[in-house]
């Protein structure tokens, strides 16, 4: 008998049908990943078995826990089954957690709340939990608190709270996808191996198909509350028999071009020795606090039309430099220079002037335009540099020629920000950005908050202008594939510091710095996750015939 | 999106008992029944008939044109030094938030100094040195407004100036006074209106206590505080006296604060779902 058993599961909310017919099983000691881009109703499938549909929901259909049907249990006797029989791990390792208590009472309420024993009893059975997950007393002991520890030792302690019961099931929902990719790796084997230790079924859902071919036993694809494909990995991703799933796959690794020769002409942006430095605490009354350097003494040049990478993890301090290089950080040193003329030490005149050449796309699509604003207004705003910004009809046509270049209509320059998609959200951020004619554009995290095949559209978007416009980009990013895609040339940041640069084709294929080779190998690859799925699985049926030889 | 927009029974009673007030105070103006400092010896003390629905008062002035008329007093302090409030501790919670550093430590550390004083100090301060009066009252709630603007914009503009549009403001050159008026005030708009309106509220509140020590509006104006004083002495045989101005008070503070919060709750769609 399958573990899970979900049969036909709809949902309606306020009349609109966000899941149709969702069926699918889940074995004991079995790894699905759900797979799908936001809106396909793979979070709400997850919310739905445990029974925390949104408000207003109207459910039909069966899920099944062991044949026992969920959907007709009422909150208490539902409230019993999670955390006791399912135990649910969450994207986000900063709000998952309560502030104010500590790690050990957190695992332990858990424990003394569906099992009843007492509190001797729950911290024996913490510490057990608690050093299962790699997070043993003598160095974390259980009075620790969140704001103590880093994501992926929250994210630890999270995934303690959901297995401390050794549940049937365990529901991780994008459980990495707010960690660095080294730490992402780890909490991914540290999933599995629980799972796969209690003989628990373990539902992974994931934006990410590479992470999904990684780790799964079987993928199921959702597309707008419909499960479109489903399969065993290796299998489905030999036939990718659907095309939405074909459609995901080409995204994951977006191809963009060859890198181009490195241009002899001079740079259009150089940076000398930036360094931003932090005063840290006050330790003394008459010493100054030790400064911490965020960015420390770096120095790079963009050449024109090049495309440079800048990867890093978390707090590596590639936003900071980003930001000394746009000027919008008053407190950092150094150098930088437009098209040859000092910009960070410039006069006011001179700096609007410069400024002209150098703009910015942002991460987040939603807090980047004034909600207030009409879209042909954002777009013209960065006029403002030009001593006689063009009026009237000028500037409206400028405004729907950028709109067009960036694929979106003329008549979205009358609508309001909210009336788009992440991906036109940030296809009007670059139209605002360019509407200057900068010689170099900077893109932090521009893609990170997309979906997948959206930001293959927007790489290609991006990559398209470069040619065209012959703009250079300064690619800020954690996400290794796109780098990879879309630059010549790339840096790897590491605690303020670049420790090594090169074509873009050169560092990926032999990575010099030990770091750069970690940061490559921890971030999910989709060939190499095949091609490593083929040898294991090749191992293991060789060991197999071993056996049943003799 | 579903619950902006959404009107709450708060805001429709709010709405409607604030425009009644308003329309009450401007009608006054021109029509009361009668003169509210005309005194009628032989009407002294009257209880409440048809000749004088609200009784008249130991002068023999007919209390419900005193309470007609005391609502354009009450509403004309309340909605100057409201403004007042509004006036000049918007603009420097803006520029607290816009410049940050010392200007920000300036304006706030001087509007903790404020809002140590409440308003009844200042205004006996103020009247110690110019005399009681209407305008001293003015002066004296509008500067205990000026600190709650100040940080209900300081507060909201801060949240605002991390958003990534006021980068995109920034690298398009603007300075930020100009980032202010342009991004920052539009967006704060909504909360600063719903503070007024519960300022509304606090300073009907204030205005009838300044003038039930009698230091608001002065004699033969009439004044809803001075009336509940007057009519202190003569609660056990007048209790008209005090019922009429008292529930004057009442339902304009409600009214104001009910407007407020549903305002509150329409504008902000988090508040609404609590």
């Amino acid at each position: 008998m399958a573990l899970l058993e979900i049969e036909n599961l709809s949902l309606t909310l306020a009349g609109r049908p966000l899941l149709k017919r969702v069926s699918l099983t889940v074995r004991r000691g079995e790894v699905l990943g759900l797979v799908g881009e936001s809106g396909s109703g793979k979070s709400l499938t997850a919310l739905s078995i445990l029974g925390l549909p949104p408000a207003g929901a109207v459910l039909s259909g069966a899920v099944r826990l062991q044949g026992a049907d969920l959907l007709s249990l009422d909150d208490t006797a539902m409230g019993a089954v999670r955390g006791r029989d399912i135990g649910m791990v969450f994207q986000e390792p900063m709000t998952a957690l309560n502030p104010v208590r500590c790690i050990g009472d957190q695992v332990a309420e858990t424990v003394r709340l569906h099992r009843g024993v007492s509190r001797a009893e729950a911290n024996a059975v913490t510490a057990r939990t608690l050093a299962r997950v790699g997070m043993p007393a003598e160095h974390f002991p259980l009075s620790r608190y969140p704001h103590e520890l880093s994501g992926g030792q929250r994210q630890r302690v999270a995934i303690a709270i959901a297995v401390a019961l050794a549940p049937k099931l365990i529901l991780a929902d994008e459980p990495t996808t707010a960690l660095d990719v080294t730490t992402q790796a780890q909490i991914l084997d540290l999933l599995i191996q629980l799972s796969r230790e209690d003989g628990a079924g373990l539902v992974l859902v994931s934006h990410d198909l590479a992470l999904i071919a990684q780790a799964a036993d079987r993928v199921v694809v959702m597309q707008a509350g419909e499960i479109v494909d489903q399969g065993e990995t290796a299998a489905f991703f030999n036939t990718l028999a659907h095309p939405y799933s074909r459609a995901l796959a080409a995204a994951v690794e977006p191809r963009m071009r060859a890198a181009r020769a490195p241009s002899s002409e001079p740079p259009v942006l150089e940076a000398h020795d930036v360094i931003r430095a932090y005063s840290g605490r006050r330790t003394s009354l008459f010493k100054p606090g030790v400064s911490q350097r965020a960015v420390d003494k770096v120095s790079l040049t963009l050449a024109p039309g090049e495309n440079l990478g800048l990867v890093g993890e978390s707090g590596s301090g590639k936003t900071t430099l980003a930001r000394a290089i746009l000027g919008l950080d008053a407190a950092s040193e150094g150098d930088i220079r437009l098209g040859g003329e000092a910009f960070s030490r410039a006069n006011p005149a001179d700096r609007r002037r410069l400024r002209r050449r150098i703009q910015a796309v942002f991460q987040d699509p939603f807090s980047s335009f004034d909600p207030r604003w009409r879209v042909a207004d954002i777009v013209a705003e960065p006029f403002a540099l030009f001593d006689a910004p063009p009026q009237g009809r000028e500037r409206r046509r400028r405004v729907e020629a950028m709109l067009e270049q960036v694929g979106l209509s003329s008549a979205d320059a009358d609508r309001f920000p909210h009336q788009f998609s992440g991906g036109q959200r940030q296809r009007i951020a670059i139209a605002r950005a360019l509407i200057t004619e900068p010689s170099v554009v900077v893109l932090d995290e521009a893609t990170s908050a997309l979906d997948v095949t959206v930001r293959a559209q927007v790489l290609a978007l991006l990559d398209d202008l470069s040619q065209r416009l012959g703009v250079s980009y300064l690619f800020v990013s954690h996400d290794l594939a796109v780098v990879r895609a879309i630059t010549d040339r790339v840096m790897v940041m590491r605690a303020g510091r670049i420790v090594e640069t090169g074509p873009t084709a050169e560092v990926f294929a032999a990575p010099r710095h030990p770091y750069t080779a970690q940061l490559i190998a921890a971030s999910p690859n989709l060939a190499r996750a095949l091609a490593e799925r083929k040898t294991r699985y090749a191992a293991a049926s060789a060991a197999n015939s071993n056996e049943a030889a003799p | 999106m579903s619950s902006q927009g959404r009107t709450s029974s708060a805001l429709i009673i709010g709405a409607a008992l604030s425009a009644l007030v308003v329309a009450i105070a401007l009608t006054s103006l021109v029509w009361t029944p009668y003169d509210p400092r005309d005194m009628a010896a032989a009407a002294r003390l009257a209880a409440p008939s048809l000749a004088h629905p609200f009784g008249a008062d130991a002068y023999g002035r007919d209390v419900l044109s005193m309470v007609l008329a005391g609502s354009r007093t009450a509403l004309a302090v309340a909605v100057t030094a409201s403004a007042i409030g509004l006036g000049i501790g918007a603009p420097l919670g803006l520029l607290a938030a816009a410049r940050g550093g010392w200007v920000d430590e300036a304006v706030m550390r001087l509007n903790d100094l404020v809002f140590a004083f409440p308003a009844l100090l200042i205004a006996v301060l103020l009247a110690a040195a110019f005399g009681p009066g209407a305008v001293n009252a003015v002066i004296a709630i509008g500067i205990f407004n000026v600190p709650v603007f100040a940080r209900v914009a300081r507060g909201a503009a801060l949240s605002l100036w991390a958003q990534d549009y006021v980068l995109a403001a920034r690298l398009a050159g603007k300075a930020s006074l100009r980032i202010s008026a342009e991004h920052i005030a539009p967006n704060l708009l909504s909360g600063l209106i719903v503070q007024a309106a519960i300022q509304l509220s606090l300073a009907v509140v204030a205005d009838a206590g300044l003038s039930y020590v009698g230091l608001g509006v002065q004699p033969p104006e009439p004044s809803w505080g001075r009336m509940l004083a007057e009519a202190q002495t003569l609660f056990a045989t007048a209790p008209w006296l005090a019922l009429f101005p008292g529930a004057a008070i009442v339902l304009t503070v409600l009214g104001f604060s009910l407007l407020g919060d549903g305002l509150r709750a329409r504008l902000d769609p988090r508040a609404a779902e609590r």
